[in-house]
């Protein structure tokens, strides 16, 4: 899960990680108010979507007067912003974040992750701040600097002193890292974090160190003890079809392809998807309905399929294992009636009376094409497509 | 031999008066494995379709010599019922709960780092030896006893890779499921070491997916170490960079964890890869002739 800058930026004041002072605006006028309530300019107005890259698709503005921040708002608000994350239909803007301005004397880099290598919480440092990061470690890997945090013992202030000397942060700015690092790891546990980035870190011309930029990654599976945080979930920047299929315990991600595919667990999903690649067809979805598929959830799976315009056929590929063939066969006849299926729909099932679920898709005296194994599937499935 | 487990294995089941607990305890026990009861605290000293109840592991194995144990217990709960496992000295710890917060498995790590328990999993389908012992969710029909070792971190890809073995005649030694998620017990560097030191494993399928590096550090064990032919699957070359595609652990992130560049890396260390998902079995049997 993703949330806003704004409401990253909210998060970590909370936590007393130094932010610039800002609010959050849906209309030019509010973003007037709040210009002239944050104090002297120059300002900065900020498009807020969930996709990096914004400063290039005109998504970050100046403006050195209440009424240039309202009419640069006004004309942000409503635009669709393009950016290399948000692909090409982009995002439409329907906040800005107004903040005060200040002088930056130095970019640098900070995030926290969850190293799988180690098992450990790793703080990253650079001291190429506004950079990505990976272009970074590809480039010039020295200027790259890590800590691994025990988890017992957390984020300790030497691993922050180690941390602000690589990066040139000496004399009393030492001190106002340390406090700003350990706010960013205490932030990190406490909201069950994959990803805490601050992109510039910026060090003021006043010897100020402030996030300029904040982006959090949530671990999905905890947000159920986070509800506060489960709250800011803005449904609107996520694709309709994926919330929608959460919503069912289905896990599902959207593609550019044509042949829709239903199939049980995320591994068998995903080798699903580049068996259709490997014989020249173009999957439209990932989707596992897990170990139980109910007829409810194969029926939910496949209206989620088919309100996708661009699936031309559907393949399912289901090892049963425990759950019995002929079960899962009257799910997918089941569900194929209650949808009025048009397109071509092929079912590969392996498992416990396979030969029952067989001669039931047979006898439903619906366009289902039997197949054996996955080559013979995917073969199947992308032959229907080519010629419909 | 085998790996992990065999006919003598004792098994408690963690969390065995839920619905999924007690389902796959009853499969395990029926598929011939020496399940010796379960742990739900609060519900000790009762029974459930014959299966004694335990209100703590430590019991559990002072009263059954248990040396095993299956955790199904759900997500919020089982990163304690793991440590709980560990605390009373059991082996082997196999956790299917899918859905375990990432920073629980952090503190679960540090927890075990000096204990001499080994944990498979989370977010698992188990381990089985074929017609000896099954730990865990797997149709145990679709095996066969034999010399081939399999290691996955997918379920149902793992069935359908030891269902290929099988139709080929290809019986298999041990099958490890790993598990899904970043953060994770056993890699598939230890099965590979744990297979190359079994003298009953001739050859190996490993199993993988992007994300992570699992994948690319086993293939430098079978470069530089093992002597077993070993053959492979890399799920999730047609998966978008950033996304999460079901497992926790299968994102693609900044161009790192493809399947194309652990591909390239698997077949530099001469792993045998294959091409489609419905060619694992004959990718090993290009490099490994059975007697």
């Amino acid at each position: 899960m993703n949330i806003h800058e704004y409401q990253a930026k909210g998060i970590l004041r909370e936590f007393g990680v130094p932010v610039p002072d800002g609010h959050v605006c849906y209309n030019g006028a509010s973003a007037r108010e709040w210009a002239k309530r944050l104090g002297d300019g120059p300002w900065v107005v900020k498009a807020q979507i969930h996709a990096g890259g914004r400063g290039k698709g005109g998504g970050v503005k100046i403006a050195t007067s209440p009424e240039e921040v309202r009419t640069t708002s006004r004309d942000m608000l409503g635009m669709t912003l393009r950016t290399h994350q948000t692909g090409p239909d982009g995002k439409v803007v329907t906040r800005v974040l107004v903040e005060k301005g200040c002088k930056i004397a130095r970019e640098l880099y900070v995030s926290l992750l969850v190293d799988r290598t180690t098992s450990r919480v790793t703080v990253i440092a650079s001291t190429e701040g506004g950079m990505d990061i990976e272009e970074v470690a590809a480039a010039s890997p020295g200027k790259i600097f890590r800590e691994a945090v025990d988890p017992l013992v957390g984020l300790t202030a030497f691993q922050c002193r180690k941390l602000a000397f690589s990066l040139g942060l000496t004399g009393k700015l030492t001190g106002k890292a340390v406090s700003l690092f350990q706010g960013l790891y205490t932030t990190f546990i406490a909201c069950d974090c994959s990803l805490l980035e601050i992109n510039p870190l910026v060090v003021t011309t006043e010897s100020e160190l402030l996030a300029l930029d904040a982006k959090f990654g949530f671990d999905d599976n905890a947000v159920f003890r986070h509800p506060m945080i489960a709250d800011l979930r803005d449904y609107d920047e996520e694709d309709p079809n994926e919330v929608e299929a959460s919503q069912h315990d289905l896990s599902y991600i959207s593609l550019s392809g044509n042949i829709g595919c239903l199939v049980n667990g995320a591994g068998l999903a995903m080798a699903t998807m580049d068996i259709i690649k490997h014989y020249g067809g173009d999957p439209a979805n990932f989707l596992d309905v897990g170990g139980g598929a109910t007829i409810e959830r194969v029926t939910e799976a496949f209206k989620i399929i088919l309100s996708d315009r661009n699936v031309k056929g559907i393949l399912v590929n289901i090892f049963g294992g425990i759950m019995k063939c002929d079960v899962i066969a009257n799910g997918v006849i089941e569900a194929a009636r209650q949808v009025s299926l048009k397109v071509p729909l092929v079912v590969r099932l392996e498992g416990t009376n396979v030969e029952k679920g067989k001669q039931l898709l047979a006898d439903s005296g619906l366009n289902i094409v039997a197949a054996d194994g996955m080559a013979d599937a995917a073969q199947k499935i992308v032959r229907a497509v080519a010629a419909c | 031999m085998s790996i992990l487990i065999n006919c003598d294995t004792k098994v408690i089941t963690q969390g065995i008066t839920g619905a999924t607990g007690l389902f796959h305890a009853q499969g395990a026990r029926d598929y011939g494995t020496r399940m010796a009861g379960g742990v739900t605290p609060g519900k000790g000293g009762t029974t459930i379709d014959g299966f004694p109840v335990f209100d703590t592991v430590k019991e559990a194995v002072h009263k059954t010599g248990a040396t095993a144990s299956v955790i199904y217990v759900p997500p919020p709960f089982a990163a304690d019922a793991i440590m709980e496992a560990v605390d009373a000295g059991i082996e082997l710890v196999c956790c299917i709960t899918e859905g375990i917060p990432v920073l629980d498995m952090v503190k679960v790590k540090q927890y075990m780092a000096d204990k001499g328990t080994r944990l498979v999993g989370p977010n698992c389908p188990g381990v089985i030896t074929p017609g000896q012992c099954k730990i865990g969710i797997m149709p145990g029909y679709i095996h066969k006893p034999g010399k081939v070792g399999v290691v996955s971190r997918s379920g149902t890809l793992t069935y359908e890779a030891v269902w290929q073995l099988t139709g080929y005649g290809l019986g298999q030694s041990t099958c490890v499921g790993i598990g899904g998620d970043p953060v994770n017990g056993t890699s598939h560097l230890d099965c590979l070491e744990m297979f190359e030191a079994d003298p009953e494993t001739e050859a190996v399928i490993m199993i993988g997916e992007i994300g992570g590096n699992s994948e690319e550090e086993a293939a430098y064990f079978v470069r530089d170490c093992m002597t077993k032919p070993v053959a492979a699957y890399i799920a999730g070359r047609t998966a978008p960079p950033g996304k999460r595609m079901g497992h926790a652990g299968a994102i693609i992130s900044g161009g790192k964890g493809t399947a194309a560049g652990k591909v390239a890396v698997l077949e530099d260390c001469g792993i045998s890869v294959a091409a489609s998902p419905a060619e694992m079995a004959q990718a090993l049997l290009k490099i490994y002739k059975p007697n």
